[in-house]
């Protein structure tokens, strides 16, 4: 017995290119349908993680010229050690020191559950001028069972061989000391090789917990 | 010799409205689901005249963070603030204790009022109340409203305390542009799993509030 397959124009409805086959919005009948422009990449978990990396081309990651914009979204990171800092740094090639010099900004709200202090102002301890260090992210956060990290940070074009390397990060954290600290940072790696790989840490013993997600966002 | 096509009941799957067909997770089948794309539309509830605009289910463990997205949110009264509240009973009571921050920018259409200033009325040190999304003064003129999001991150957790931030574009009733940003964590490790949208008087003439899982 022969077997027949469908071919790509045996579905009763109209063929667009590049688009997907779904059910229409009364389950009667099929349509077209677009996959979305944000596509998720990579989930890291941390268990008792000393570090989280994101390689290009390693372990189904992609950070190339396949999206002109990655963003990464951090869940709940929880720090091993109490009043750890949340931080990341880059690198490029096969490079593995993770010490890209990074020129940014820094500025926080912050507030406490006591009420005794509020904050708005620029924090140039936590920007850096042709740094190397890995960058602040959500700051000193509480170790207890409680209290974590959250953020998000936007890459633009990491593998660009013509421009620094943009980034924008917002950033929460349940501080040690009982404040919410809403942070703001943007800055530009100043290198023109291409990023191929973006490492978190904590400033201090492990991360305990948490998810890191890696998406790449597309543009047309 | 008459065309015969596939129709879509004819499928080995069961139909479902709006969803894809897609391989599934051990590839020796079909099932349906939302092909690729990782921001996914839960829910869309426009206003009408609207006392609260209460997005009661969908919140779950589905996701690891859910955006809300503002869209022209009209009031009916001049003056007032956009406001929202957590719920960890299902929409029963709106009372989660929060910790925030809140900072707004302005600046007149005339040019003048140009300033960034951390708000410190609009803020919450455990509170249980409303927090405000927006700074003072939305104004219900015909052509005012406020634009922009909110994200939650994680919120059926029940180790954790739930972190939020958002971030506004509105109308100041005296022709002023507004930019508001705020954040915080519900202080609980129970689930949220309700949200209300109100203003702080009147009701909410118009406007579009969209729910999004982050997959």
């Amino acid at each position: 017995m022969a077997l027949t397959k469908f071919n790509y124009n045996s579905f009763d409805l109209t063929t667009a290119a590049s688009k997907g086959l779904a059910f229409n919005s009364n389950a009667n009948g099929f349509e077209t349908s677009s996959a979305g422009s944000m596509t998720l990449i990579k989930t890291l978990t941390a268990s008792s993680s000393s570090t989280l990396s994101f390689l290009n081309g390693s372990d189904s990651v992609v950070f190339d010229s396949t999206y002109p914009v990655y963003l990464f979204k951090y869940i709940n990171v929880h720090p091993a050690t109490n009043a750890a800092t949340f931080t990341f740094q880059v690198d490029t090639g096969t490079n593995t020191n993770y010490n890209t010099t990074v020129t940014s900004t820094s500025f926080l709200s912050q507030h406490d559950e006591g009420d005794s202090a509020t904050s708005l102002a620029y924090n140039a301890a936590k920007d850096q001028a042709q740094g190397t260090s890995f960058h602040v992210l959500s700051n000193e956060i509480g170790n207890g069972n409680d209290e974590c990290g959250n953020g998000e940070i936007y890459f633009f074009n990491p593998s660009s061989t013509t421009f620094v390397k943009h980034w924008i990060a917002r950033a929460l954290s349940y501080q040690s000391d009982d404040y919410i600290q809403d942070r703001f940072f943007a800055g530009y790696f100043n290198t023109t090789t291409a990023l191929t790989r973006v490492q978190f840490k904590m400033s201090s013993g492990n991360i305990d917990a948490g998810t890191i997600k890696l998406y790449g966002i597309k543009d047309s | 010799m008459a065309l015969s096509k596939v129709n879509f009941n004819s499928m080995n799957v069961t139909p479902a409205a709006s969803k894809a067909i897609k391989f599934n997770s051990s590839n020796n089948g079909l099932e349906t689901g939302d092909i690729g794309g990782s921001l996914v539309l839960i829910s869309t509830t426009t206003a009408s005249n609207s006392s609260a605009v209460n997005f009661t289910s969908g919140i779950d463990s589905t996701y690891k963070e859910y955006i809300f997205k503002f869209i022209n949110i009209h009031p009916v009264t001049d003056n007032v603030y956009f406001q929202m509240n957590f719920s960890a009973d299902s929409g029963s009571n709106y009372n989660v204790a929060k910790t925030t921050t809140h900072f707004n920018a302005y600046h007149g259409e005339d040019g003048s009022g140009g300033s960034l200033a951390y708000a410190t009325g609009n803020d919450l040190a455990q509170g249980t109340g409303v927090k405000y999304l927006t700074g003072s003064g939305l104004g219900n003129g015909n052509d005012e409203s406020v634009s922009g999001s909110m994200h939650l991150f994680n919120p059926s957790s029940t180790t954790f305390v739930k972190h939020f931030f958002s971030n506004v574009s509105y109308y100041y009733f005296a022709n002023e542009m507004g930019n508001t940003f705020t954040a915080g964590y519900g202080n609980t490790t129970s689930a949220i799993d309700a949200v209300q949208f109100t203003m702080s008087s009147g009701n909410i003439d118009s406007g579009t509030i969209k729910l999004y899982g982050v997959s």
